[in-house]
């Protein structure tokens, strides 16, 4: 499946400025591991030293948080966008 | 460092000055704001207080302040209310409610929290600020950008309660409605913060903004003589102000000026959003997202940004963390205000049904000094508890339609009774 992996700002600075990454995968976990693959110094800042998707990054398939869908071994289709988003900003009580 | 503050990350250490930054970017974690104690004990004095106003700015060495700052307005400065009644009903001696639903200017403990990221905003010259909101937290930016002269841009969720959207609109705030819960508004403003070059209190002002919670734990202790409670009752929404009214406490110890002893943080939340709690009470390593589905709107955040650390802070301080169901909730809210005089906002009837449940359950002591945190004003959710009071008919101006009302009153109130 086609599917396109978008950056934050932050981790551009190992994406060589690219805001984008278009790959092929059938899950989440495939896509990132595509991804890191790709740019290895993104590695560490995707997945802890237990190989779990850090604490604070958030990952959304679509409009969804991935964890609503399963976790990362939720499936791809043609033409879905995987977003990066760290974990910053909420709060309000 | 020049100033006795700068940004820290949470987890790795590394520090980086003073800057509108969301979040490290060595390792991408939460930053907040670390201070110079040895500096601080140097011009923070608790003498220099008596002579201040009772607000928030009291302890203006103890903020993220630029230096010469010129206080904007009064905010804070909140009751501690002893609560008799309802400490009687609980059987408990020492019984307090810290009361924020009478905050100024905008009637949250969001005035303080948006008064020190103002601060900040203009610091780092901002001129449009904003914020992603449940609703108490817009109306603070809408008010106080109001008074400061900035531009106010709030992106809230479409079905806010309509009396939290007239209180931002009222102070002139653009209003950017979004199809989505809390989550879907916080992402979208995650991404703002990424492209545009605004104030975003709760992004890229959140080390700043996080800060003035403390000054809800500082007037706590200060009202209770310089002393710190045995147990506070605090809600949880993003869970930030729980570790920051725990981070009050320390600072006080560590000024000397408050005895340290163990205080317990109990952590409210309800059913229908209760990421937090659900994680203490099932021991999770990490808490599980959730879909929220409460009237406690204000309080619905599935994916609370600082989780991890209130559930970090909970544990410690061998607390707990309770959760309350739309019903008790309300309950609560009557409760509240039939037996201390206080409109409390859903996250009130949230904080005091949890309290309830804590005291049920043996985990706050009759004797213990216990606060309970209410963070905002009744009148802003109304449309939770109308139901609770339907319309009586009206009677003739006439002494014997009184009267015969009365006599209608009591034949319902003797059949209750028999029944």
């Amino acid at each position: 499946m086609s599917v396109t992996i978008e950056i934050p700002t932050a981790f551009r600075k190992f994406t060589d400025g690219s805001p984008k990454y278009s790959c092929s995968a059938t899950t989440v976990a495939e896509a990132l591991n595509v991804l890191t693959n790709q740019f290895p110094g993104l590695g560490k800042h995707v997945r802890d030293d237990q190989g779990q998707i850090r604490q604070f990054l958030n990952v959304y398939l679509n409009e969804e948080d991935i964890r609503f869908l399963g976790g990362e071994t939720c499936t791809l289709k043609d033409g879905d966008r995987v977003l990066l988003v760290p974990s910053i900003a909420g709060g309000c009580s | 460092m020049s100033e006795a503050y700068q940004l820290r990350c949470r987890e790795c250490g590394k520090l980086w000055g003073n800057t509108a930054k969301p979040f490290c970017e060595e390792c991408f974690s939460p930053l907040e704001i670390a201070y110079d104690y040895e500096a601080l004990k140097k011009v923070a004095r608790k003498e220099n207080l008596a002579s201040r106003d009772f607000n928030m700015w009291r302890y203006l060495e103890l903020l993220p302040l630029p230096e010469n700052f010129a206080t904007p307005n009064s905010v804070g400065g909140t009751p501690l209310v002893p609560a008799r009644h309802l400490a009687k009903k609980w059987g408990l001696q020492n019984l307090y409610v810290k009361n924020d639903a009478v905050c100024y200017p905008s009637l949250s403990f969001k005035d303080r929290v948006v008064a020190t990221a103002l601060a900040a905003a203009r610091r780092f010259e901002f001129k449009t600020v904003g914020c992603s909101s449940t609703g108490n937290l817009a109306n603070a930016v809408a008010a106080q950008s109001a008074q400061q002269g900035f531009d106010a841009c709030v992106f809230i969720p479409a079905d806010l309660e309509p009396a939290k959207i007239l209180n931002t609109a009222v102070y002139g705030a653009r209003i950017v409605r979004i199809n989505g819960n809390y989550d879907h508004v916080n992402r979208l403003c995650a991404q703002i913060a990424d492209r545009f070059q605004w104030g975003l209190v709760n992004v890229n002002l959140r080390p700043y903004y996080a800060e003035g919670s403390k000054t809800h734990g500082y007037e706590i202790s200060e009202q209770l003589g310089w002393t710190l409670p045995d147990n506070i009752v605090v809600p949880m929404a993003g869970g930030s102000l729980i570790t920051k009214i725990a981070k009050a406490f320390r600072e006080l110890v560590l000024l000397g000026w408050v005895k340290e002893k163990p205080v317990k943080f109990f952590g409210a939340q309800a059913t229908g959003c209760s990421p937090i709690s659900d994680g203490v009470k099932r021991n999770l390593a990490r808490f599980e997202p959730q879909k929220p589905q409460t009237i406690a709107r204000s309080l619905a955040i599935g994916n609370p940004a600082d989780g991890p650390y209130a559930m970090k802070e909970i544990r410690g301080s061998g607390g707990w963390a309770e959760d309350v169901s739309d019903p008790e909730i309300v309950e609560a809210i009557q409760l509240l205000g039939e037996t201390e005089g206080i409109f409390g906002e859903t996250a009130a009837g949230v904080t005091v049904g949890v309290a309830q449940k804590l005291v049920r359950e043996g985990r706050i002591g009759a004797n213990e000094t216990t606060v309970v945190c209410v963070t905002g004003n009744g009148l802003k959710t109304t449309d939770a508890i109308t139901s609770e009071y339907p319309a009586t008919e009206a009677i003739a101006p006439r002494l014997e339609a009184f009267e015969a009302y009365l006599d209608a009153q009591l034949a319902t109130s003797a059949a209750v009774a028999r029944v």
